[in-house]
């Protein structure tokens, strides 16, 4: 077997471009690599591989276009994003033979930059977990260590791109789910700005809060990623039509962090905080004093409440999103029902799992009369407070600081008794997705305990993900890469 | 037994006349085979969002401006959230707390004088698609086809306290939207509908009764009948001493009763909050200002202008404001010929007769409106006799063109040359002897039979008036 999988995004761009190596080539290396590691990471809920080499040959017979910054680039796609013609399932039962027929924004942007998709990837049912075994189809396992999971729910994405399953992967983040994997599997993972990336064609879980973002083994990888898939599109009324920097650019003019004002939230470094996690991070923030940037303490007050307010929020939304799969028009209908209330009750409770049915039931009662006030009102109330936390803190300094996760990836079925423990467990994401700002999770290290990746938050200003993607660029340099990962 | 008064307020939704849907590219064109008019997003697949029309928005605001609402410079659409077949997303896009416009209202007369009837309220919504429940077999089929129309909701105060002034508030709101031409007003396709509130309550009582909710009446007459039923239904439970139960009832037009809606009565909890993939609409004062200024003038500052200024019957003010084109027809023939009661005798007897019986919109009347005051001039004038006149209408109305070539063209120009209509009866009275003998002994009658020769020597061409004239010089 070739070692091309081993490659960056970057590397294997230039090669292609040069002509060094097809498009076909890539693509068939790449599906052999995801033979054979599947069994073991089960990163996949589809690959498509005779249709990604017909499209791989395709663009081997027109030839490299320099115009295609992604030409022949293998990727793959969270099953949450359409792809048209491609299974969609959102890692649930109720849309396990659903195929759009539309490409996602983001989709047709890849295509446009000549990307190839190869499969999509496995995620917790619509997003809803932070450990990729919610899936209908079965957990994928932590190429660091095939008994723990790759924590989620974009764990299928940071799985494959962390086995060299392909060379980067979209994810979504709706409170930590690019962020959190991308930590656990030792990957870079960038959740961009609210707005910056068309939700167009990526399916609802909180949508205030969903925002698709790259996910990838380098800086560079990432940030190629993202300027392939940002940008203003008409069809997502949230998205914001603002200037796009040339971010691979920013990244390699930067050089070191002189005159960087680094914040560090003391919320973000407190109790609960694994020793390991806490160390590797610190090491991190003294590798960034030393290239120059000076770090500033400041306050997130209103972190406690986050968690509450944050699945609230989702919930809420989460309970209508998901009221569209009701058997009527497409997905799982149970043909058993004898009328009208009964096919919408036995459809979904067959269609979705226990995680997502207690989401919708959760976001139902919040947005209940009487209860509207206490909880959704409330919620909305303490994200614009979280909102002006960030904004005072973004005032005296240029990004913010901190662990993405207070633990490192835990054993499968850890967190199966308890799902307060798992939701407490996004702490230190979900403020982040409430005040609808960049954050970027980059590899800082092994745990000293665990020898599993940490990952270190950079926090940033609206639209600053090109500052975010310097600065983590630095800082990549400056600590080297991980190994490759141990459990394959 | 004390008296009871009613109290009914109105929710009308109009359906907005836009070429697109209110969140997608999909025509509202009605009438189309079933779920052709359907894309990804008005089907609610996964993924898809909805971007507003632009279009929808400037119709719902000239509706407030017209009704002197006041538009909520932000506003925002909220999720309504229910399941139905009909309804993709399992949740209607509408608005809750922040709606487009506020306090507005309508003058009406139910015959008892100017009322006004307040509006409480302005907002804009998509409509559901249909659930068509087949008979034959135990099955439902759903059309997509309306789904995600544009609608505004036009929700009434608790104004009106009889079933005709609910008509004619009705009437009033139907003017004011097809006037603006900002919806078809059709009411049997469903593009216009109301739901009634109805209540009852001892004469002098300030607080409401209990109400029921009345829902399908199609048509102005329903509206009025189920209203007047649901009265007198309220009560006679009331004299009975029971009471009445707040629930929705549907009025069945042949039996002319409401019944309430089958099924158990549930109170729905529709869970409204914020649709967070759209962001809250802002109107600016430029908007406003700019709609103000094209709002055309309204049919209650037409009709009092035609009653001041045209001196026109209220009659014949009502017929020519019935209709926005009727009444811009009018204005214009009467630009052309200022003779404001004549042109109304004419729109009135010719013009609505044609229309009614061709059933063509007088918009798409062939003969323009300056060709129509050039028949009445002429008609007035005595260049073509009142026969000619109506004659030459009627051809022109399908065709159209110039009434002064047609009239020359087809010789209807009338003689009014008196020598040569001198001429023209002395030779009647020189042929006839025996008739201008017994006319001269008080045969009176026979005036009828010498304008009939003469004008048979002269083709019709005549000029009547002057004939009578001349006629009854040379007789007496």
């Amino acid at each position: 077997m070739s070692d091309l999988h081993t490659m960056t995004l970057a590397g294997l761009r230039e090669a292609l471009a040069a002509g060094k190596i097809g498009a076909g080539e890539a693509t068939a290396a790449t599906l052999e690599r995801i033979a054979a590691v599947e069994p073991k990471v089960r990163a996949f809920v589809t690959v498509a591989g005779e249709r990604a080499l017909a499209e791989a040959r395709a663009l081997d017979a027109r030839g490299p276009d320099p115009a295609r910054p992604l030409w022949g680039v293998p990727v793959a796609v969270k099953d949450v994003i359409a792809v048209k013609g491609m299974p969609t399932t959102c890692g649930s039962r109720i849309l396990e033979h659903f195929e759009p027929c539309y490409d996602a924004f983001v989709v047709r942007r890849l295509r446009e930059a000549g990307a190839v998709i190869v499969g999509k990837t496995n995620m917790d049912e619509f997003a809803m977990g932070s450990s990729t075994e919610k899936s209908a189809f079965g957990p994928t396992a932590n190429p660091w260590d095939t008994t723990r999971v790759p924590g989620g729910s974009s764990g299928g994405s940071a799985a494959a791109v962390a086995a060299g399953q392909c060379f980067g992967a979209l994810g979504t983040d709706t409170g930590g789910s690019i962020r959190q994997p991308a930590s656990f599997c030792g990957c870079v993972g960038l959740k961009p700005t609210y707005g910056r990336v068309s939700r167009w064609g990526c399916v609802a879980y909180g949508s205030s809060l969903d925002q698709i973002g790259p996910m990838a083994r380098t800086v560079q990888d990432t940030a190629l990623l993202f300027q392939a898939i940002a940008g203003f599109d008409p069809q997502d009324s949230t998205c914001v039509d603002a200037a796009l920097p040339d971010t691979p650019a920013a990244l390699a003019a930067c050089e070191d962090l002189a005159g960087l004002r680094i914040g560090v939230p003391r919320e973000y470094w407190g109790q609960g905080l694994a020793p390991e996690v806490e160390a590797a991070c610190r090491a991190a923030l003294d590798a960034a004093a030393a290239r120059g940037a000076t770090l500033v303490p400041v306050e997130l007050p209103h972190t406690p409440y986050a968690v509450a307010a944050y699945y609230i929020i989702a919930m809420a939304e989460a309970s209508s999103n998901l009221a569209r799969f009701d058997g009527v028009r497409y997905g799982l209908r149970d043909k058993d029902a004898r009328e009208l209330l009964d096919m919408y009750v036995r459809s979904r409770s067959r269609g979705f799992g226990e995680e997502v049915q207690r989401r919708i039931m959760i976001g139902t009662y919040v947005l209940s009369a009487g209860y509207y006030d206490a909880y959704y009102r409330k919620a909305a109330q303490v994200r614009r407070l979280i909102r002006q936390d960030f904004a005072e803190a973004l005032k005296r300094c240029d990004v913010l600081c901190g662990p993405v996760s207070p633990v490192t990836a835990w054993p499968l079925g850890a967190m199966d008794a308890d799902p307060v423990q798992m939701y407490l467990m996004d702490i230190f994401t979900i403020s982040l997705n409430l005040a609808g700002l960049p954050g970027l999770s980059l590899p800082v290290g092994l745990g000293a305990d665990s020898g599993l990746p940490v990952g270190l938050q950079l926090l940033g200003p609206a639209f600053g993900e090109a500052r975010l993607l310097a600065v983590a660029g630095v800082l990549e340099r400056a600590l080297g890469p991980l190994p490759a990962p141990a459990g394959l | 037994m004390p008296v009871y008064e009613a109290v009914i307020g109105l929710e009308v939704h109009a359906q907005l006349r836009t070429e697109s849907k209110l969140f997608c590219a999909c025509s509202t064109r009605f009438g189309q085979e079933p779920n052709t008019n359907v894309c990804p997003v008005c089907a609610g697949m996964p993924g898809t969002l909805p971007v507003l029309n632009a279009r929808a928005v400037e119709y719902a605001v000239m509706m407030a401006l017209a009704v002197g609402c006041r538009v909520n410079r932000v506003n925002v659409f909220a999720r309504k959230n229910y399941f139905y077949p009909d309804l993709p997303l399992g949740y209607q896009i509408s608005q809750f707390d922040l709606p487009l416009a506020e306090g507005g209202s309508v003058t009406i007369d139910a015959g008892a004088g100017p009322k006004v009837v307040g509006i409480t309220r302005i907002h804009m919504e998509n409509d559901a698609g249909k659930s068509i429940h087949s008979q034959a077999e135990n099955v439902s089929f759903v059309d997509l086809n309306r789904a995600g129309t544009p609608l505004i909701e036009i929700v009434s105060e608790p104004d009106m306290r009889s079933p005709e002034e609910a008509e004619a508030y009705l009437r009033a709101l139907h003017s004011v939207v097809t006037w603006l031409g900002i919806c078809d007003g059709n009411m049997e396709e469903g593009s216009f509908r109301c739901d009634a509130n109805v209540s009852i309550r001892p004469v002098g009582q300030r607080e409401f009764g209990t109400r029921t909710e009345l829902k399908n009446m199609n048509s102005f007459r329903n509206v009025r009948r189920a209203i007047a039923y649901e009265i007198a239904r309220q009560e006679d439970l009331l004299a009975d001493g029971g009471a009445v139960v707040q629930q929705t009832r549907l009025f069945d037009a042949d039996k002319g009763v409401t019944h309430a809606m089958r099924g158990k009565e549930e109170a729905h909890d529709y869970r409204y909050y914020p649709d967070p993939d759209l962001l809250p609409v802002e109107i600016s004062e430029t908007m406003i200002a700019d709609l103000r200024a094209a709002l055309p003038e309204l049919p209650a500052a037409r009709r009092a202008r035609f009653e001041s200024a045209l001196g026109l019957p209220p009659e014949a003010v009502a017929a020519l404001t019935a209709d926005r084109a009727l009444s811009d027809y009018y204005e214009a023939a009467v630009a052309a010929y200022d003779e404001p009661r004549k042109v109304a005798n004419w729109m009135l007897s010719e013009m609505l007769r044609r229309l009614n019986d061709t059933g063509v919109g007088v918009a798409d009347c062939a003969l323009a409106p300056e060709g129509f005051a050039a028949i009445v001039r002429m008609v007035e004038e005595g260049a073509v006799s009142q026969k000619s006149g109506r004659d030459m209408f009627a051809a022109l109305f399908a065709g159209g063109g110039d009434p002064e070539a047609y009239a020359r063209e087809h010789g209807l120009a009338q003689v009014s040359d008196s020598a040569a209509l001198e001429a023209a009866v002395d030779a009647v009275l020189a042929a006839n002897p025996a008739e201008v003998e017994a006319y001269r002994a008080g045969k009176t009658k026979l005036m009828g039979f010498f304008v009939g020769q003469v004008m048979r020597a002269t083709k019709g061409q005549a000029n009547a008036k002057l004939l009578n004239e001349i006629i009854t010089a040379r007789l007496g």
